[in-house]
Formats: C-alpha cells, sequence, structure tokens
C-alpha cells in the first residue's frame, strides 16, 4: 500500500559525504573534496525530490521505523522519521538551498585553508538539519537540534585563530544551551505527562484536552518552554545576542546557517507542536509578543549598522520576528510560507553580499564601497531581486508571504498589525540602504589600491590551516565578477526568490493559496479544540487555519496596498536619504543625539548581559566554584591526603635506615613482642 | 638429677646474653661471636630436652646445628678478613654502603 520510501537514506547521505571528507578529505585534492561533497548533498536533494514526486500517493503523516532506540518499560523511543506536508517542505528547503550554497561555497572557499574541513562540517550540518527535520519524535529532534548547534559552532568558529570568531562561537554555543534547557525541561514534563515523546502519541494525547483558557496549565509550562528553547535557536529576544556575532563565520554558512536552515529550526518546532501551543492561548500569546517585539527591535538596530553582514543578521532575526508573530496569532502555514521564501531571498542575500565581499576584496564595511553597479553587473541583479523580495514589493515572493502574516496579525489585534507594518517600513528602508550605498554611488573602497589582501574577514594572515591567504588567484586585479560556480546559485536562488511567492497567491489577489493548502492537513487537527477557544472557525471554511478573514477580499486588498505603500515609502526614503542626499543621514543622527548613539551600540543588549549575567557569573565561578570548591574542598582534599601519607611515611621510614643492628633490634623486639603475647596467653 | 628448668633458664640467658651482644657490640668479630652464642644457648635447650624425653634427635639436631656453625665460621672468619683488607677497620658501624 504504502510505498517504501527509505526516508532514512536522506539524511544519512550527507553523514557519509561528512565522513568521507572528514577522515580522507586532508589528502584529498580540493577536487575531490568538492566531487564527494556536492555529490553527496545533491544526491540527499535528489532523494528528496524522488520523495516529493511520490508524495501525493501516500497516506500522510507517513511514519517510517528504523531501529529501535530506547525501551525503558513503557517509555519508548526509535529512530524513526517522520513525513508529512510540513517536513516535506522543509526538506525540500533544507536540502534545495542547501546544495545551491554547497555550489556556492566551493567558488567561495577555493583559497581558502581547511577546504575539506569546510565541507565536512556543512555535510554534517545537513545531516543533522535533516534528521531534525525527519524526526517522528521530540528526542531525535532534540538530537538533531543539539547537532545542527554543534555544526554552526564548528563553522561560527571556523577561522578559530581569529580571537573573535573563536568566541563569537563560544557565544553561539552557550546562548544555545540556554534555549536547549527550556526545551529539555518541556521534554521532561511531556514524558512525564503523557509517558512518550512520539509525534503521534504526544498529539493524540493533547487533542481531547481543551485550551487553557485559565493560564498556568501544563501545556502552557510545555508551550512556553518549547518557546525558551524555539528563541535560542532562532533568535529571538532575549536569546538572539548571538546571531550577528555569528556572522564571523564564511559567508555562505552565513548563508545556509543563519539565515535559511538552521535558525528557522525553532519556527518549524513550534509549528510541530501547533497542537500543544493552540491549547496554551496564554503561551502562543507569548510567541506572538516576543517575534513582534523582536521582529520591530532588530530592524532599528539594522538600519545603524555598517558592516554589510551586520545588516543581514539584524535583519534575518527581524524576519524571524514575522514567522513567530506568524505562530503566535496562529497562522503557522504562513510562518512557514515565509520560512520558505525567507530562506529563498535571505539565502541569496547573503550569497550576494558574499559576492560584493569577494569583489571588494574581505571589505565588509559598506561605507568602504559604492558604486558597484556596472562592475559586478550578475551580483547586483540577483541582489536587487532579493531587496525587492525582502522589501515586500509585488510581485516577489517576500511580498506573498509577509502581507499573509500581516493579515492573519491584523486578525488577531491591529496592534501586531501595526508593528508589523512600521517594522515592514523600516525593513525596506534598511534593505534599500544597503543596496544604495553598496551598489549606488561614488566608489569610496580602496580595494584597487591593496588588491591583493584576502578576502572575507580574514585581512590577517592567521587564518587556520591557510598557508597564504593573499596568494589567491581572482582577488587580483581589482573589483571584479565573481566564478561561475558562484553566480549560477545566485541566479537559481534569484528566480525563487522572484517566483517563491507565487504558490501562495491570496485569494484577494485571484490566487488560492495552494501553499496555505498544500500544508492544511498538517494543521487540520486544530480546528476542534483550538478553534473553541476562540470562537472563531466554522468547520465549513475552506480555510484550515482558524482566523478565516470575516472581512471580504475588499479589506484585504486595502491592507495589501498600505503593506505594499510601506515598503514603496521606505525605497523612497532611502532613496532621498543615501541616493540623493548622502550627506544627510549623518547630520539626522548627530540630530538624534544619544538615541541614536542607543541603536548604533545595539541598545547596550550586549554591554547588559555582561553586566547582568556574565561577569556575576565569572565572579561567581571564580570565587566560590574555583577558589572556593574546586581549590579549598577538591584539591585541598587531594593535596592534604598526599601531604598526610608523606608526613607519616616520612616518620616511619626511619624504620628502614639500613642500618643492621636496627633491624636486628626491630627483630628482637618483634620475637619479644611474640614471645610475651604467649606468655600471657599462656598464663589465663 | 638437676630439673629441666634449670637447664632452660640457663639457655635463654645465654641466648639473651647473644641477642645484646649482637645489638650492641661494634667490632664485628664480637658480633660473630654473639652470634655462636645464640646458638649455643639453643643447643644447649636442645640436648637437655633429649636428656628430658630419652630422645635422639635432640641430639642430632645439635650435630646439625655444629656442622652449620663451623661452616659459617669458615665463610664467616674469610669475609671478615676481607672487609678488614678493603675497609681496614673492624667497626660495623662504617661498613655501611647499603644504607640509604
Amino acid at each position: 500500500m504504502t510505498p517504501d520510501l527509505h526516508l532514512w537514506i536522506i539524511p544519512v547521505l550527507p553523514l557519509v559525504g561528512a565522513a568521507v571528507n572528514g577522515f580522507l578529505g586532508k589528502k584529498f585534492s580540493r577536487q575531490t573534496v568538492t566531487a564527494v561533497a556536492l555529490l553527496f548533498s545533491g544526491a540527499a536533494f535528489a532523494m528528496v525530490l524522488l520523495v516529493a514526486s511520490r508524495f501525493s500517493s501516500l497516506s500522510v503523516p507517513h511514519v517510517e521505523f528504523l531501529a529501535p532506540w530506547i525501551r525503558a518499560g513503557k517509555f519508548q523511543v526509535d529512530f524513526s522519521f517522520y513525513l508529512d506536508q510540513l517536513s516535506l517542505v522543509m526538506l525540500l528547503v533544507v536540502t534545495g538551498v542547501g546544495f545551491l550554497i554547497h555550489i556556492y561555497a566551493v567558488g567561495y572557499m577555493w583559497e581558502e585553508g581547511g577546504f575539506y574541513r569546510f565541507f565536512t562540517y556543512l555535510n554534517l550540518f545537513m545531516f543533522f538539519m535533516l534528521t531534525l527535520v525527519l524526526a517522528s519524535n521530540y528526542l531525535l529532534m532534540f538530537i538533531g537540534w543539539e547537532g545542527v548547534g554543534l555544526a554552526s559552532y564548528l563553522l561560527i568558529g571556523f577561522w578559530f585563530t581569529k580571537d573573535s570568531a573563536a568566541s563569537a562561537g563560544k557565544k553561539a554555543f552557550i546562548v544555545n544551551r540556554v534555549g536547549d534547557f527550556g526545551f529539555l525541561i518541556a521534554l521532561f514534563l511531556l514524558i512525564k505527562q503523557f509517558g512518550s515523546l512520539n509525534f503521534d502519541q504526544v498529539f493524540q494525547s493533547v487533542i481531547p484536552m481543551g485550551p487553557e483558557t485559565g493560564g498556568a496549565g501544563l501545556l502552557t509550562a510545555v508551550g512556553l518552554l518549547l518557546m525558551v528553547g524555539a528563541a535560542g535557536k532562532s533568535a529571538q529576544i532575549p536569546l538572539y545576542v548571538w546571531l550577528p556575532d555569528a556572522m564571523e563565520g564564511p559567508t555562505p554558512v552565513s548563508a545556509l546557517i543563519h539565515a535559511a536552515t538552521m535558525v528557522t529550526a525553532g519556527v518549524y518546532m513550534v509549528s510541530r507542536s501547533h497542537v500543544i501551543f493552540e491549547r496554551a492561548p496564554m503561551a502562543l500569546t507569548v510567541v506572538a509578543i516576543i517575534g513582534t517585539l523582536t521582529a520591530l527591535f532588530a530592524a532599528t538596530i539594522g538600519i545603524t549598522q555598517t558592516d554589510i553582514k551586520k545588516v543581514l543578521a539584524y535583519s534575518t532575526i527581524s524576519q524571524l520576528g514575522y514567522m513567530f508573530m506568524a505562530c503566535g496569532v496562529g497562522a503557522f502555514s504562513a510562518g512557514i510560507f515565509h520560512l520558505m521564501t525567507h530562506a529563498f531571498f535571505k539565502g541569496l542575500l547573503f550569497l550576494a553580499a558574499g559576492s560584493v565581499i569577494h569583489a571588494v576584496s574581505g571589505e565588509q564595511d559598506m561605507r568602504q564601497m559604492g558604486g558597484l553597479r556596472t562592475k559586478i553587473p550578475w551580483t547586483f541583479w540577483t541582489m536587487t531581486i532579493a531587496t525587492f523580495a525582502i522589501a515586500g514589493i509585488p510581485p516577489f515572493a517576500g511580498f506573498f508571504s509577509k502581507d499573509e502574516i500581516l493579515w492573519r496579525a491584523y486578525q488577531v489585534s491591529w496592534v501586531y498589525w501595526f508593528i508589523g507594518l512600521f517594522t515592514a517600513f523600516l525593513t525596506s528602508f534598511y534593505m534599500f540602504r544597503l543596496w544604495f550605498m553598496t551598489f549606488f554611488g561614488e566608489y569610496r573602497g580602496t580595494a584597487e589600491a591593496h588588491e591583493d589582501s584576502g578576502h572575507d574577514l580574514a585581512h590577517d594572515n592567521t587564518r587556520a590551516g591557510a598557508p597564504a591567504p593573499h596568494g589567491h588567484g581572482h582577488g587580483h586585479g581589482g573589483i571584479h565578477e565573481s566564478p561561475w560556480v558562484m553566480v549560477i546559485p545566485l541566479v537559481v536562488l534569484a528566480f525563487l526568490s522572484l517566483t517563491g511567492g507565487w504558490i501562495g497567491v491570496p485569494g484577494s489577489l485571484g490566487g488560492s493559496n495552494h501553499f496555505d493548502k498544500f500544508l492544511g492537513p498538517v494543521f487540520h487537527s486544530n480546528i476542534g479544540a483550538g478553534a473553541e477557544g476562540h470562537g472563531l472557525v466554522a468547520p465549513e471554511e475552506k480555510d484550515t487555519e482558524r482566523h478565516e478573514p470575516q472581512t471580504g477580499h475588499a479589506t484585504e486588498l486595502i491592507f495589501t496596498g498600505i503593506s505594499v505603500f510601506a515598503g514603496l515609502l521606505g525605497f523612497f526614503l532611502a532613496w532621498q536619504l543615501y541616493y540623493r542626499n548622502p550627506q544627510l543621514p549623518q547630520q539626522i543622527a548627530a540630530g538624534l543625539g544619544s538615541l541614536y548613539d542607543a541603536v548604533v551600540h545595539k541598545y547596550y543588549i550586549d554591554e547588559l548581559y555582561a553586566t547582568l549575567f556574565v561577569k556575576p557569573l565569572i565572579a561567581g565561578s571564580a570565587l566560590i566554584l574555583w577558589h572556593g570548591i574546586d581549590q579549598d574542598v577538591i584539591d585541598a582534599s587531594v593535596d592534604n591526603g598526599a601531604h598526610g601519607a608523606n608526613e607519616v611515611s616520612d616518620s616511619i621510614r626511619h624504620m628502614q635506615s639500613g642500618n643492621l643492628r636496627s633491624y636486628a633490634g626491630w627483630v628482637a623486639a618483634g620475637a619479644a613482642a611474640v614471645i610475651a603475647y604467649m606468655i600471657w596467653m599462656g598464663t589465663r | 638429677m638437676v630439673p629441666i628448668s634449670y637447664y632452660l633458664i640457663l639457655s635463654g640467658i645465654l641466648f639473651a646474653c647473644g641477642v645484646t651482644g649482637f645489638l650492641i657490640k661494634r667490632n664485628i668479630i664480637s658480633i660473630f661471636m654473639s652470634i655462636e652464642l645464640m646458638l649455643n644457648g639453643v643447643n644447649l635447650s636442645f640436648v637437655a630436652f633429649a636428656a628430658q624425653w630419652h630422645a635422639l634427635s635432640g641430639q642430632i639436631f645439635v650435630f646439625f646445628v655444629m656442622v652449620v656453625a663451623a661452616a659459617e665460621a669458615a665463610v664467616g672468619l674469610a669475609i671478615i678478613i676481607a672487609v678488614y683488607r678493603t675497609r681496614e677497620t673492624l667497626n660495623i658501624d662504617q661498613v655501611d654502603l647499603l644504607k640509604l
């Protein structure tokens, strides 16, 4: 009946690639490493396409059992995989975008040291990400969850001889630990309550439960704890601080892990757990508020950044905020839709930014760019498409997904909608600011003067394993277009950024939102109890999500118009400030004074965390754990034991003087003692 | 007939003298003689018991002890002479190369 899909092959393929390159890659030539990495990640993509082609004949959700893992009484966890519409979309995004970025990375990393190491990590990341997406229980998901964190850590710190890269990796890992703590507690609660971590069993137990309108119930607790985990992985307030620093990694990594796939794991997890969230309205509200605030907060920081990758990093945080906002208002499929289009255009933005950085020989400061439009036309045009997509200008992909989120948000509260709209305006503004600063005006950099400096982050010569980072071929000759192997992924992603939204054209624009319908069955189960809590959904409505628009298409069109207007306003403002009057921004910044300073310094959040958490933690660790417990208790017990043994043996040592007569004396004394004992025994 | 306890007390006194001499004397030859004294103290107890119980084995044992003592005297005196030739002293406290 159900065809045998061999889903397990999908994650295992990149793992094999990682193993081959990891164990043998040091001896391989770059060509061989490339072949292995591309072969296995491409094969995974092909496998996903195969699965997708047979998807319609499946009864979803399709669960594939591979091997038993944990059997402890009633509690069972297996290595098994779960395929439904949601995981299929994620699979396509992860392997598709992942494969493209693999191709791009071949060109980008060609001159770098540790070439094989890079692709080992990249393939390893694919393995864990696919495990995460395909897992059929929370524990296997957690394995993938931790694994992508590991791969992220390894790749952020890829140039580990650079202090900033190494500490950025550490920061990412530690901040994620905080989130994982919440995730784990949520899992413990689920085990305690339902005795299982399998999606099927947990959701079956949850579905009959009513919504916890009273507030603090079990599901609310689980939901909030899951959200803590998601906030860590997906860089939401208050745990977003690691993502901007993660830009220390190579640009393809920023594109793949810190924009397109890994950071969306939190959105995926929340969507996967939608059954729980829907029955915990308070948790859902928290998700929405966190998402909305993060979107706004990160967007404001993004306006003032001058490092091209930092702008994109804050933009990523902001867009992830949108996705959480969508989840928070119950529009899970809109969130996943935005996840997908965001993977296209943000992956493209990062890759194009990498291409720009490559072109100007490692400069990342946008103030040192400008006028690159004619010099790197492919990069310019693809980036233009991505910029229009993220700014929400129709008919690019970002417009449809963002518009859907805003529309759904409005159904719940106009506050979400208004902040979201304002954020859309900010997004458009900072993206066009980037666009104008990079590609228009006069070239302000000096790349042609010292054209042979290494590209990307490392101007110093200390890059890991790089024998001579200055010696790469295409770093010479001034500003130049990237090689074809980098341009092709740009073009493919540009095509997807242009057309990717068309599968979800809303009804108000004459479409029928295929994407929402496709994901419908996944989020279908919320109709029961979830809808009761809000009393909104009539069962006969074709839309599967709970806040079915009660107003007509005309209203929706007005809102669409407003959000397009916001995007165009951002474009216009950026055009005025960064193209027409390039000196104006500085005057405005000076006029704003301390407010501007606060934004430039990212609201001093890093400093605040350092004061509130990091310094007390280090001080406490040093005083209590290190000096107190480690030195005064553990070390002291070992040291004093050794000293005691030393002193006792030092005193006993004198018995064994080497003096023959003292030995005889001891023998005589011993004999006398034995005799005395025997006499004493005899006389008793 | 002299009671056996007299012999045993004399034997104990001889043995104790030997031990004491062994412990306090510094001259190697004196120590050697103290060892002989201990052996003979033991011999005395053997023959005393042999006479008491009319058993032959005690006397035979004494012969063995005498033979061993003679052999020991031959080897021991040779060692002492060798020590004296190399160290030019018979003071046991100065023959302490094995000491820590």
